[in-house]
Parts: C-alpha cells; sequence; structure tokens
C-alpha cells in the first residue's frame, strides 16, 4: 500500500454561533468573557476574572457576584435547581472569603410549566437560604413562551463583606502551597447525569449540593492567611486547578492516587469514557494553604461536616509554571488540561 | 471501584515492569491497534516506565479518527434536513467535516442529540412518528453488533422512521495494510480486546504467520497492556510469532457466535475509506440489501456526496505509526484540539489528543509551551 499523499482534513477553526462548549467552564467559556464580554464592558473590577468581584465600598471590601442556572432536570438525586441557585452563589462569594448575607432571585419561567412545579422549587430555594444563612432581599419574574425555555431558569446574585486581613486570589499561590480539597469529587456531576440521561449505575449517586460559607469560616478560624480557594464546579476539579495555575503563574502537581473520587463515581466514569476530575461538583472547594497552616486548616475542615473527607491532593511547584500535572498511581505523570468545551462521553 | 483497582494496582504493575525489564535486549516497536489502548498508556504514563527499547507505536484504532469526511459531509448534510433528529454519540459531535461539525449544525437550529445507545435512538423514533430519526453508525467490531440488533429491531418492529448512517471498519484488514506498507517497522500488535471478544481470534493465526508477528490480545487497563507488552516482548525476544490470549477473562476464541450472527445478518462486508489513510479493501461493514429501508444514505439521497482532503495534517502516518504526534510539524502550534487540523487531535482517543493532553512535559521546551492552552 502506498502511503504517500495520505492525508487528513481541514479544521474548524471559527465558530459563528454559540455552541454548548461555550457555556462548559473550559476554554471556549474563557475566550467568550476574554474576547467579547470583557472587552465590551471594560472595568478594572471585572478584569480579576474571580467567581466574585470584591469591591471597596464605604470602608469595607463588598464581594460581589451572579449566576445562572439552567439545570435540567429541575430535581435530582440530593438537590433541585433552587439549591443550586442559592449554594452555587454563596459559594462564589465564600471563594473570596465572604459569608453571603443578600441575595437576589430572578425567575424566568417558560409558558405552561405547572404552577406546583414552581412552588416546588421556590420552597427549595428558600429552604435552601435558610440553611445558608442569608436572605432573599429582592427578586424578579419574567415569563417566555412555550417552547423558549426548559421550564424554569434562575438567577442569582448575592453580596456579603470581605473579614478584615482575608485576602483569597489565585494571584497569591506561591510554590510550596499546599492544595486540599475539601471530599469525594465529581457527586453532582454523575448524580445530574443519571437522572437526565436516564441511566442507571447500580447505586444511586447523590449531589454534594451544599453551602460552604461555614467550612471556609472555620478554615480562616484557623488562619486568615489562606491563599486562594476555588469551589470546582463547571469543568470539575481540573479546570479549578488549571485557573489557579494559570492566574499565579505556579505549576501545580496532584497525586492522582488521592484525588478522592467515590467508587460509584469511578465506575460512571469508567462506562461513559469521563473523567472524574473533569465533573462538576456543588459542595467541595479547593484550597492553596501555606505550608505551615496545611495540618491545621486540614484538621479544622476535617472538624466540619461538609470538609469531613477532606485530604491533602498535591501542591504548587516552581516547575510548569501555569500547567497542572498529575503522578499517576504507576509512577508515570501527564498533564492535566483545562477542558476545551463539555465532556463528550466516548464511543467505546 | 473493586474490579478496576486491581487492574491498576501499582505493587503488580512494578513486577510486570521488572519482568519486561529483564526480557529486553533489543529494540522493539509494537503498536496497540485500539485507540483506547492509547489513552489508557499515555494517561497512566505507562509508556515511561516501558524499557527505552521498548517502542509502542499508536495504531489507527479509533473509530472517530478513522471516519471519513465525506461520512462526516454525509452526517452534516442529513443533520441540516428540517424534520430530521439525528443522533450519535458525544465524541462525533466535535469531528470537523468540510467546514463545519455536528455542533455547529446544533447552533444553526438542527435537532442534533448525543445519546448512549443506538437503542436510545430507535426510542426517539417511536417517541417522534412525524419525524425522521437518523443513528449515527460508526465504530470497529466493538460498537457493530449494537447497532446491527438496532437496525434489526427497527425492521421486526416496523419502525418506518428510523434509518442509520453506518460507516463501520474492521481491524483485521487494517492490521494487513499496515504491515503491507514497504515503511512499515511494526514488529507485534497488541490487539484489542474487545473486538476479540466479538469476533473471537480466528482472523488473526493466518496474519500472524504471514507477516511474522507476534499479535497478542490485549486489554484496555494498565496491567493488561503491560501483560500484553511482557508476552509480545518474550515472543520476539525468542523469535516466535503466534497469537496468543492474554484477554482470556473477556476473549473466548470463537467470540460471541451471537453477535457476529446478528452482524451477517445486517451488515455486508465492503471496501472502506479510512480518514486519513485512504480505501482499504474489504474493511468495512455497510448495511446489506434486505435492510435498505433503513439505509440513511439511500434514503436521504446522501450517496454522491464526495470530498476531496486536502493535504494539511499527517494524521496518516500518526495512524500507521509512521509519525509520533509531536513529530508533526503543527502539533501544538496549528494543529490543537481547540483548533483540530485531523481527527486524531480531535477525538479523546486519538493519539494526537492524547499527547497534548497528557504528554506535553516530555515534549521539547518549544513544543510544550505552544501546547500550553491559550488561556
Amino acid at each position: 500500500m502506498d502511503l504517500e499523499g495520505w492525508t487528513c482534513p481541514a479544521p474548524v477553526r471559527d465558530r459563528p454561533r454559540v455552541v454548548m462548549g461555550h457555556g462548559g467552564g473550559g476554554v471556549l467559556s474563557a475566550e467568550l468573557v476574554q474576547q467579547i464580554f470583557a472587552p465590551a464592558f471594560g472595568g478594572e473590577v471585572l478584569a480579576q476574572l474571580g467567581d466574585a468581584a470584591v469591591v471597596p465600598l464605604g470602608g469595607t471590601r463588598l464581594a460581589f457576584s451572579t449566576d445562572s442556572y439552567v439545570v435540567r432536570p429541575l430535581f435530582f438525586p440530593g438537590g433541585s435547581i433552587g439549591d443550586l441557585a442559592v449554594n452555587g452563589t454563596v459559594n462564589d462569594l465564600a471563594m473570596s472569603g465572604a459569608r453571603a448575607a443578600y441575595l437576589s432571585c430572578g425567575f424566568i419561567l417558560e409558558e405552561g410549566v405547572e404552577l406546583d412545579v414552581v412552588r416546588r422549587v421556590s420552597e427549595a430555594l428558600g429552604r435552601a437560604a435558610r440553611t445558608a444563612g442569608v436572605e432573599v432581599a429582592t427578586g424578579d419574574t419574567k415569563v417566555v413562551e412555550a417552547g423558549h425555555g426548559d421550564g424554569i431558569y434562575v438567577n442569582t446574585a448575592g453580596i456579603g463583606l470581605v473579614p478584615p486581613g482575608v485576602d483569597l486570589r489565585p494571584q497569591r499561590v506561591v510554590p510550596g502551597d499546599v492544595v486540599i480539597v475539601s471530599g469525594a469529587i465529581g457527586l453532582h456531576g454523575v448524580a445530574v447525569m443519571s437522572v437526565r440521561e436516564g441511566l442507571e449505575f447500580g447505586v444511586e449517586i447523590t449531589s454534594d449540593c451544599a453551602p460552604l460559607g461555614g467550612l471556609v469560616d472555620a478554615m480562616l478560624a484557623v488562619t486568615p492567611d489562606l491563599h486562594a480557594l476555588r469551589d470546582p464546579t463547571r469543568g470539575g476539579l481540573a479546570a479549578a486547578l488549571n485557573e489557579i495555575a494559570a492566574a499565579s503563574g505556579t505549576g501545580v502537581v496532584v497525586r492522582e492516587r488521592d484525588v478522592p473520587v467515590p467508587p460509584a463515581v469511578a465506575n460512571a466514569c469508567a462506562i461513559l469514557g469521563l473523567d472524574p476530575m473533569y465533573i462538576a461538583n456543588e459542595g467541595k472547594l479547593v484550597a492553596f494553604v501555606p505550608r505551615e497552616h496545611a495540618d491545621a486548616v486540614l484538621d479544622a475542615m476535617r472538624a466540619h461536616p461538609l470538609g469531613a473527607d477532606a485530604v491533602i491532593i498535591g501542591e504548587a511547584v516552581e516547575a510548569h509554571p501555569g500547567m497542572v500535572v498529575a503522578r499517576t498511581g504507576l509512577g508515570g505523570t501527564r498533564v492535566v488540561d483545562l477542558p476545551i468545551g463539555e465532556q463528550l462521553p466516548r464511543i467505546c | 471501584m473493586k474490579y478496576i483497582d486491581e487492574f491498576q494496582d501499582p505493587e503488580l504493575a512494578r513486577r510486570l515492569l521488572d519482568d519486561i525489564h529483564a526480557t529486553v535486549t533489543r529494540p522493539w516497536a509494537l503498536m496497540e491497534v485500539c485507540g483506547g489502548q492509547t489513552h489508557s498508556i499515555i494517561r497512566h504514563g505507562l509508556d515511561q516506565l516501558l524499557p527505552d527499547k521498548v517502542e509502542l507505536i499508536h495504531g489507527p484504532g479509533c473509530p472517530v479518527c478513522v471516519t471519513p469526511l465525506e461520512v462526516i459531509d454525509k452526517a452534516l448534510e442529513i443533520a441540516s434536513r428540517p424534520g430530521v433528529i439525528f443522533c450519535s454519540f458525544g465524541d462525533m459531535l466535535r469531528v470537523p467535516g468540510t467546514g463545519r461539525d455536528l455542533f455547529q449544525v446544533r447552533g444553526e437550529g438542527g435537532d442534533v442529540r448525543v445519546v448512549y445507545s443506538p437503542l436510545d435512538a430507535l426510542r426517539i423514533a417511536q417517541q417522534n412518528p412525524d419525524r425522521e430519526v437518523v443513528f449515527f453508525g460508526i465504530g470497529f467490531e466493538t460498537t457493530a453488533p449494537p447497532n446491527a440488533m438496532t437496525v434489526h429491531q427497527a425492521r421486526k418492529l416496523g419502525i418506518p422512521n428510523f434509518s442509520m448512517l453506518v460507516s463501520h471498519v474492521r481491524v483485521p484488514p487494517a492490521i494487513e495494510a499496515i504491515m503491507s506498507s514497504p515503511s512499515c517497522r511494526v514488529q507485534g500488535f497488541l490487539a484489542a480486546g474487545h473486538v476479540c471478544s466479538v469476533m473471537g481470534v480466528e482472523e488473526y493465526p493466518e496474519l500472524a504467520e504471514r507477516f511474522r508477528v507476534p499479535i497478542v490480545v490485549t486489554g484496555f487497563e494498565p496491567l493488561d497492556i503491560l501483560e500484553g507488552v511482557r508476552r509480545a516482548v518474550r515472543q520476539l525476544e525468542r523469535g516466535e510469532h503466534t497469537v496468543d490470549n492474554a484477554y482470556a477473562r473477556a476473549v473466548r476464541p470463537e467470540g460471541n457466535p451471537a453477535a457476529r450472527a446478528m452482524l451477517e445478518d445486517v451488515f455486508e462486508v465492503t471496501d472502506r475509506a479510512w480518514r486519513g489513510i485512504g480505501v482499504i479493501p474489504d474493511s468495512g461493514w455497510r448495511l446489506s440489501p434486505k435492510y435498505r429501508d433503513h439505509d440513511a444514505e439511500h434514503r436521504f439521497s446522501v450517496g454522491g456526496i464526495r470530498t476531496e482532503e486536502p493535504a494539511q495534517c499527517r494524521s496518516g502516518e500518526v495512524l500507521q505509526g509512521l509519525l509520533k504526534p509531536h513529530e508533526c510539524e503543527a502539533f501544538g502550534t496549528l494543529c490543537t484540539p481547540r483548533t483540530p487540523l485531523g481527527a486524531t487531535m480531535v477525538s479523546s482517543e486519538g493519539a494526537c489528543a492524547a499527547y497534548y493532553l497528557y504528554r506535553r512535559l516530555d515534549l521539547p521546551a518549544g513544543k510544550a509551551r505552544e501546547a500550553s492552552p491559550v488561556v
């Protein structure tokens, strides 16, 4: 067989329209923000591109964040869109060290959705707010025509105060910092996938959806000198670690065997050809902590119900700046990259 | 997950590696046929742990990578038509056809859906009797039986609005094509375990004898692969060339007779183009005339679509083990998962994507920098 001229095709380089990957928390999402939103909006605060903006106001530092929730189905094992709408925004604030104080809540309802469903989502949202110790202070409702939405979309925005002496930013991460994850990863993404796609994995997997303000308080009580926190939501642990590596200019090394992947999540991912490191979480955080405080912070986390399974999974290093590398269980290494768009289940 | 953990045990891996290190006296080049094996090798860093004298060459066994441009263009054309629900496994959605991909068709208003089983597509057809539902049936001998069964079911249940765009490929003719190439350097094969679990191993002894290469049927977990390498190297060191089943927990010599019978009923062997490689005689399956009503190519009259593949990328050489991904000039610069020149950079099982995702630390400094994500 003649090998000359065996070729391969031209690329799809530029997408003229939005694709799902633009909302996936990976490279396409980042490009959307950096190439379209940030230049259009301007502003120094936005340029920080944190999950929450930290702004000076009246002698205090205010943390401010917003997020929209478009999850399908509206109810899943371990939570609902109402729980997510509270915990997602509360956690974005918590990652800047702020305890959320007030939330706004905007509902976009699709014509035809049952009022009982709206009631159940609202009650779940209210319960989640009370659990998180935050008050829904204002809101808005819009209705779109049938076929123009997935029943209910929710937007929440939240504000809270950043305590004095607390400065949590990826830019503060330095080589030698210890990387701690607060517990098992991948539960939320697999739980939602299991009901959305009608997949059965043998055991029911429950979302980890939870408010993290209390856990962050417990950590800050040990030392206000935490360097950076992230909640690894879209794009999972891999995206969170990559964002911090890129923003801090340090490398990150993760010991793969120490990353807590529950058997049920590992099982589901093996079946679908997905990597647990990229699966979304809604009640976990990853912390970059100065080495001298690591043991104390770890103890404090383990004493809190939402950090009982906290473990050290790696450290920030000088080598390979901006890059996350996993040491595999067998002693090899691999780069853990930012996802491109959505994770796609493999064919076989 | 206990079952998987057992096949990733570091202590057992170390023993296998010690054995391989002690056995090897000369350089050997082994090809792992399947993209799933490539993914596992790179993801677990196995190639870094093997002796330098054992070179693993990545084969053509990524079904996404080898699906021809022409077929992708047919899929794009069908998926764009009004009234069509186009169903596919997820990883086909990002593979570029001429100028666009299935994601883009969806962005333009096409009803493109990710399914996890061809039977899901059949169910969608039952639920939408006024729509045409098309399933994208690609892959090796592994995915062919469930796809064949789905077409069989569609006919049995009388579901007229279901059809399949079929582009299945067969492994043994590809091995034959690779070994027949004058520039081939492969000295042994790790055959794809799941392919053999369907088809058995009876097609392999003749190939092993004719080309004087050991063929070891190998699984996908790290220990499976190390055991496959160990057995292949042993044979090579002894000058042997037999077919050896190192995946006996899943593969019987005769394969799966029920699956093979279903394949024979629904499909017929045909010449098939492999993306980046070209036409390999008898290397594919298409729907047999009996199932012509369920052949999307026939139903949507896209048989006439012909596509020229521009000579911009060298993935054909990668697929045959003639080139390592990072040896390509475009790797990490012009060609990344974000801007793939070829399908080997798109699919998570593709050798180029595996190198890009996992192996940048080992690349020359310039390449590694170029391959960093642009964020």
